[in-house]
């Protein structure tokens, strides 16, 4: 017998996140590294954990085998329970035959089952890949407190911006009376996070009458809010003032990172209540006689003898004497040989640049960002011109032409 | 590999008492982020050793709270994993009713848990063996001599009056243990120098406590090894790793500040392949350089928030220094709090210290300057 849980969460880690690119050959999205020594999926996880959920469902399709080990049993994020816990939630064959995730809406139908184990009063549904701090527990008191079919997290953005996202028109009670996605001409600046609550008879109705409808997406956004709108049911947005940035993009995922830097950090990681990640053993950090650091995160197990500045450094970085690191994002395991030059760029896990070798531009000169994907190896003099994405993968990068 | 392990968590406790004050020798924080436990710990783990009695005596409650489940080593386990065993006075241990005081005495005081051990090897160590060693390697030499017990030993010269509390044991050319010299006298001939690491063949452990108790014997190194050594199979087995203990707070910090000078040590103990040395997690983000920090050989923790000046200083997790503030030749232990302007040089701050804006403090590298836990200055 399952223990009845108030609130079940189920977080959807199953997309590519292919607009970045070189960064998700190999792992999922929510899987990626971010902020020295976490991965994206940890903020909604600790969030969860911080809120009082310890049921969740992580949905997972996509180059599963870094997210599945890397979630494991759950033990970083206290979600090792006994009743409910994390369980990682991939597409299955059934009597019926089997079938990928063909939408949010239809990965989390085909997970009924599991929701209903737990019979719990509501569904909260989330996504991997936003970085955030967010009392989700809040949200549900206001969801109980309107007697609400759904609720929706929104945060204002600025209105020029609003185009981009989904925009949730509201009355002055905050219920909900028009959903436009990426409108044009939008006419308020609430956009939707991506964070739902329903109830979960509702949900469960709408899923299935969604799955039986065969001209529907099985998308959340597209399909369910909608035909709830059209229905009249209960809607409520919920306000949220704080740091919220998706990461879909190489740009925003590199800002995201930036933002975690100076004094008085965008979004501070000291700051509210503690992230928490699957951590390995590795030593202190070594910081060099010949070391400058200002400005940076850097990450046990780094060992630095050269210059960083502006930047944030994943462990077991090794940074040899009058190398340069600036305005950059170097995840784990990273050789940076005497005399190289990293300027604005993203090196993924596993590389090394060689001596004297130089990736990327400036960005105080207009330098364009640079990636290099995981396991590249730079040759010494190298050079990496800005704007440049090296394949993963890359035995060693030569320039083209 | 078919060994359980023992630790003894308290021995050499009288040895800082300015850090055993709160805790024991095995819980002293050493290394940014590490307690001296940790190695022993590691040393075992790394080697297949999962089943691990750790023998308290008092202030464990810092240890406890470092071990937990045993997790962060991999010892949360259903059948063996690690356990601590509180002190408790048993008719086995003496017959004056009070806790044991040498190695010996505690291993007798848990001599049920010795005698309900299966596996046919055991691994005794002290807390304070700060190396990196492979114990497959000592099982493997131990049965292949088809050894009763084995020692391991360092060749170190005893010159200083500190190290007077070390053994020496005398070998033959083959390695076999002909006597044992407690109290050496100082001098600049390497010898055998005993690290407090054995094994023992569990039968013939099981027997030698056995024994102790019936006799009443007290000493490891006088009943044990010395009267045994004619007739049982003691050997040596040689490490050429870096080692390190320490028997006073001016050797802890001497030791400490070992790791900054000599990389080639900090390699051999922090950075072999498939040894890595585990510890407690505590989840904490990165370290965090402001524009104004200012740092130069340094080994530095997680969750540090870094503005001031640090030079030649071992940080441990969640210390803050200001701006201006200058930390020299200093080790500063958990969630240390520097102020703006402050001034240190050779200080050992305990855990949770709090050092206010402009205060100024030196010690020197032979006579550290040591905050209590959780004092305000």
């Amino acid at each position: 017998m399952y223990k009845k849980k108030e609130c079940v969460a189920m977080l959807l880690a199953g997309g590519q996140g292919s607009r970045l690119y070189t960064l998700t050959e190999h792992v999922a999205k929510p899987a990626v590294p971010f902020g020295g020594k976490y991965r994206i999926i940890d903020f909604p996880l600790s969030n969860c954990v911080h809120s009082g959920i310890d049921t969740v469902g992580v949905l997972t399709q996509y180059q599963p085998l870094v997210l599945n080990e890397y979630i494991g049993n759950g033990q970083p994020w206290d979600l090792d329970r006994n009743y409910g816990g994390v369980m990682v939630l991939p597409p299955y064959q059934g009597k019926k035959g089997g079938d990928w995730y063909r939408g949010t809406a239809n990965a989390i139908y085909q997970n009924l089952h599991f929701i209903r184990r737990y019979d719990p009063d509501y569904v909260l549904v989330l996504s991997g890949d936003h970085i955030y701090h967010m009392d989700y527990h809040q949200m549900l008191e206001a969801h109980k407190e309107k007697g609400a079919d759904a609720t929706i997290a929104v945060i204002e953005v600025p209105i020029e911006e609003a185009s981009r996202f989904g925009i949730m028109n509201t009355d002055d009670q905050l219920r909900i009376v028009e959903f436009e996605e990426k409108p044009p001409k939008p006419k308020s600046n609430k956009a939707s996070m991506g964070i739902y609550i329903f109830n979960t008879d509702v949900l469960t109705q709408y899923l299935i009458r969604d799955e039986a409808d065969e001209n529907s997406a099985k998308d959340f956004g597209k399909n369910i809010i909608p035909a709830m709108l059209r229905d009249g049911m209960k809607m409520y947005a919920h306000p949220f003032r704080g740091y919220w940035k998706d990461v879909g993009t190489l740009d925003s995922f590199w800002e995201a990172n930036m933002d975690l830097l100076g004094d008085q950090p965008i979004f501070d990681l000291y700051g509210g209540k503690k992230i928490f990640s699957r951590n390995s053993a590795r030593p202190p950090q070594m910081i060099g006689a010949s070391a400058r650091l200002s400005d940076s995160l850097i990450t046990e197990g780094c060992e630095i003898h050269g210059e960083v500045t502006h930047s944030v450094l994943f462990g077991d970085v090794r940074i040899e004497p009058g190398a340069v690191v600036r305005d950059s994002i170097l995840m784990g395991n990273i050789s940076v040989e005497a005399g190289a030059v990293i300027e604005y760029a993203i090196i993924d896990s596993d590389c090394t640049i060689g001596a004297k070798a130089k990736v990327g531009k400036a960005r105080a000169e207009g330098g364009k960002l640079t990636v290099v994907g995981a396991e590249t190896e730079i040759s010494p003099k190298q050079r990496v011109p800005d704007g440049v994405m090296v394949a993963a993968g890359s035995v060693e990068y030569k320039k083209e032409g | 590999m078919n060994a359980a392990g023992i630790i003894f968590s308290n021995l050499h406790d009288r040895h800082i008492p300015e850090l055993t004050r709160v805790r024991t020798m095995a819980s002293v924080p050493f290394a940014c982020r590490y307690r001296l436990i940790d190695f022993a710990l590691s040393n075992m783990v790394n080697s297949g050793i999962s089943n691990i009695s750790v023998i308290t005596h008092n202030n464990y409650r810092s240890l406890m709270e470092h071990i937990g489940s045993g997790k962060d080593w991999d010892l949360a386990r259903r059948s063996g994993g690690i356990q601590l065993l509180p002190p408790y006075i048993t008719a086995h241990a003496n017959s004056s009713n009070v806790l044991y005081s040498s190695r010996l005495d505690a291993l007798k005081s848990i001599s049920q848990t010795i005698h309900e051990l299966r596996e046919d090897y055991v691994v005794l160590s002290d807390c304070d063996v700060i190396c990196n060693i492979d114990l497959e390697d000592v099982l493997r030499d131990h049965i292949a001599h088809n050894t009763d017990m084995t020692m391991v030993v360092k060749r170190l010269p005893v010159i200083t009056d500190e190290e007077k509390s070390r053994v020496i044991f005398e070998s033959d050319s083959e390695g076999r243990i002909t006597d044992c010299n407690v109290r050496p006298q100082p001098g600049l001939r390497e010898q055998n120098v005993g690290l407090n690491i054995w094994v023992i063949t569990r039968t013939y452990l099981q027997r030698v406590v056995q024994d102790a108790i019936a006799h009443g014997y007290t000493s490891f190194t006088h009943d044990i090894v010395a009267r045994n050594a004619s007739r049982r199979n003691h050997r040596i087995y040689r490490f050429n790793g870096p080692y390190g203990d320490m028997s006073s707070l001016a050797g802890y910090f001497k030791e400490s500040m070992a790791l900054l000078r000599n990389h080639a040590s900090w390699d051999a103990l922090f950075n072999i392949a498939q040894r890595p040395i585990f510890t407690r997690v505590r989840n904490s983000p990165p370290t965090k350089y402001s524009d104004s920090a200012r740092v130069k050989n340094c080994m530095i923790a997680d969750g540090c928030r870094i503005e001031g000046t640090v030079e030649n200083c071992i940080i441990f997790r969640g210390v803050r220094v200001s701006p201006n503030a200058v930390v020299k030749n200093s080790i500063l232990f958990e969630d240390a709090y520097i102020g703006a302007d402050a001034d240190l040089n050779c200080v050992v701050a305990d855990k949770n210290v709090v050092v206010r804006e402009r205060v100024r403090l030196s010690g020197h590298p032979t006579l550290p300057f040591y905050i209590d836990k959780s004092t305000m200055l």
